[in-house]
């Protein structure tokens, strides 16, 4: 086991130096440093010594060479630097907005995977009725809403109409729980659809399996074949699939931090796009990114740890 | 070459389109595969529903595109805006009303609109319609950068293998580790807004779902019988390509396509709500949701805008879904979920 962990480790090694070549090449190869002092600076015609100063004081001026290490060596160390728009330290503002946003998107997550799977074992073991018909009926339309009408929507509904919590703001001390239900559960209604969709797919999978067959002959009821055969065997597909919705999670931070006031990354990250902050984004992104191989990794794991045919390669 | 000439040549992009539509149309259904799955399709009542309404958005979206060169007002105009353009008004107004909405003293608005007008005083309907031929852009440009790039790299690396396969596995592992409205947002403020751009950034994310799959089909097909015995037979590797193993990885890279599709038209409404979308001059559903971000908070509430750009982009992207579903099962009835 430790093999494996430690093989999957060092195979994340050659990835993030692809990553970070290829936000490398994005910021500080495609565009110049001119256009995007340009675009920082708030006067519609910039005198040239004013674009040039903007370029210095950024440090766009610096050689390749230590733009390169900006790039990659800084990004390991978490070295950030200062945002181009507010002159802030990029990091102290990661760490005050982190807590923020893994309240919400572990809420969503931990609300939208248990959901799923249970809607899935509902709509799986009623599967060709009504119930499972209606499912995905609902999956489709669900999934064919813009994420931002579920904000703006679930906004006014929930918060502004039927008062279940703040339209604006974040105040842990004063009650955690209400400042998170609302855009907790716009993001679990934006994201659940496609997981359903999946979940069921995996189930159906394994209920056509032989071994079902052979447990229905032996008069195992259908209940029972449901919570201990199948849905135990359709997990590892389940676990491999989590990962996917962190991109998803994103997302919502990106969308519902900004929309009702929680002080986390996405509402940083919201920001820096209005304010044309190149550092601050080039940080997000390679956070994201880190996150996000992290996750990978750490499906792999699970997945070893339930399925040990995956260890032996 | 005068404008009056260039923009009525422009209306041939259109209708070249429209052609190639048809010719592959008739000439799929003569194939049995293709034949057989437009029956079915023609069978399947919410398939049939879901292709009107497709239909109704695309006949918008080509009489958006058809237009001619306005000498007044030095721009193009389009068969939808002389039909469906009207003066602004002062300010906001709801459907059909006759008075304007939030203002001090409401004034009495030229004519009715039918779903009302937005802040500036322009017509929603017709804003509306505007969006339709961009969402089309989008999708179709994106597809157009994501299916050939898809195509190309997921056969080289399926049939080929060795170095080549290495390669093309680390450059889409690369890139879809890094989650993809990150990377997008990211290209799109380095590249500047536009449809251009942002079709540019979907479609670098796109590319790597569809080449997986291509790669792995390519790799199942590669030690078929039919293929082992064509290499013998001396035929070359690009035909093969092309000729043998291109054709059986179709339906998937259809079905593929029509279901990503509505994801497309989804992701410029985000994009452009993230200020990272289309230009303010063009019409998209993306800005019209922006718009409405706070009209829900005045009194009265303004729900027009945001309704009908809502109806409009859930519209298009059900019945995308929906068809893709149906024609998933029309071609594959294994694949049946």
């Amino acid at each position: 086991m430790l093999r494996f962990i430690l093989r999957r480790l060092l195979q994340a090694i050659p990835t993030l130096l692809g990553v970070l070549t290829l936000t490398w090449f994005l910021f500080f190869g495609t565009a110049s440093a001119e256009s995007i002092a340009r675009r920082n600076l708030s006067s519609k015609d910039p005198t040239p010594a004013q674009v040039q100063g903007w370029i210095k004081e950024h440090g766009y001026d610096q050689p390749p060479a230590v733009q390169l290490r900006k790039a990659t060596v800084d990004m390991l160390m978490f070295k950030f630097g200062k945002s181009d728009a507010t002159k802030e330290d990029i990091w102290t503002r990661i760490r005050q907005g982190a807590g923020p946003s893994i309240v919400v998107s572990s809420t969503i997550f931990i609300g939208t995977v248990f959901g799923a799977i249970l809607v899935a074992v509902l709509a799986a073991a009623f599967r060709g009725t009504y119930i499972d018909k209606t499912t995905t009926i609902v999956c489709v339309l669900l999934m064919s809403v813009v994420y931002t009408v579920y904000v703006i929507g679930g906004q006014y509904f929930l918060s502004k109409q039927l008062r279940y919590g703040p339209i604006w703001g974040f105040d842990p001390a004063s009650g955690l729980f209400k400042y998170i239900l609302v855009p907790s559960a716009i993001g679990f209604a934006a994201g659940i659809a496609t997981e359903i969709r999946l979940y069921r797919t995996f189930l159906l999978d394994e209920i056509s399996q032989d071994y079902v067959r052979t447990a229905r002959a032996k008069g195992v009821s259908e209940t029972r074949i449901l919570a201990q055969h199948v849905l135990k065997n359709a997990l590892i597909p389940i676990i491999t699939n989590t990962v996917a919705v962190i991109p998803g999670l994103i997302l919502g931070g990106l969308l519902l931090e900004n929309f009702f006031g929680i002080p986390g990354l996405g509402s940083y990250l919201f920001e820096a796009l209005g304010s044309n902050d190149f550092s601050v984004v080039r940080a997000m992104v390679f956070l994201g990114t880190l996150l996000y191989i992290f996750g990978l990794i750490m499906t792999d794991i699970a997945y070893a740890i339930v399925d040990p045919r995956v260890r032996i390669d | 070459m005068s404008p009056t000439l260039l923009h009525l040549l422009y209306n041939l992009s259109p209708l070249a389109l429209i052609g190639v539509a048809v010719v592959i149309f008739l000439r799929a259904r003569q194939t049995p595969l293709w034949g057989e799955a437009f029956r079915r399709l023609a069978r399947n009542p919410s398939a049939r529903v879901a292709m009107a309404v497709i239909g109704i958005y695309a006949t918008i979206g080509i009489a958006d595109s058809v237009g001619w060169y306005d000498a007044t007002t030095q721009e193009r105009r389009t068969v939808i805006d002389a039909i469906f353009e009207r003066k602004p008004e002062r300010t906001y107004s709801a459907p059909l009303a006759e008075m304007t909405t939030g203002e001090a003293k409401p004034q009495k608005i030229r004519e009715k609109h039918i779903l009302g007008t937005d802040s500036i005083g322009a017509d929603v309907f017709y804003r509306t319609l505007k969006g339709v031929r961009t969402a089309f852009q989008i999708g179709g440009m994106t597809v157009l950068i994501v299916t050939p790039l898809a195509l190309l790299l997921g056969l080289t690396a399926g049939y080929y293998g060795k170095w080549r396969d290495d390669v093309i596995t680390y450059i889409y592992t690369v890139l879809s580790s890094v989650p993809g409205i990150l990377l997008q947002i990211a290209m799109v403020l380095v590249l500047g807004k536009g449809i251009i751009q942002i079709c540019l950034a979907l479609g670098i994310t796109r590319w790597v779902g569809l080449c997986r799959m291509v790669r792995g089909e390519t790799i199942k097909h590669r030690e078929r019988e039919y293929v082992r015995s064509a290499k013998a037979l001396g035929v070359t590797d690009m035909v093969i390509l092309v000729r043998h193993i291109l054709p059986n990885l179709l339906p998937v890279v259809i079905i593929s396509t029509t279901l990503g599709f509505s994801n497309l038209v989804l992701s410029e409404a985000i994009l452009s709500y993230l200020g990272v979308g289309v230009p303010d001059n063009v019409g998209s559903w993306g800005n019209m949701i922006d718009a409405a971000r706070d009209e829900l908070a005045r009194d009265p509430v303004i729900w027009w805008n945001l309704t009908a750009a809502t109806g409009a982009i859930t519209g298009l992207a059900l019945s995308l879904n929906l068809f893709g579903d149906a024609l998933r099962d029309a071609v594959d009835p294994r694949l049946r979920s």
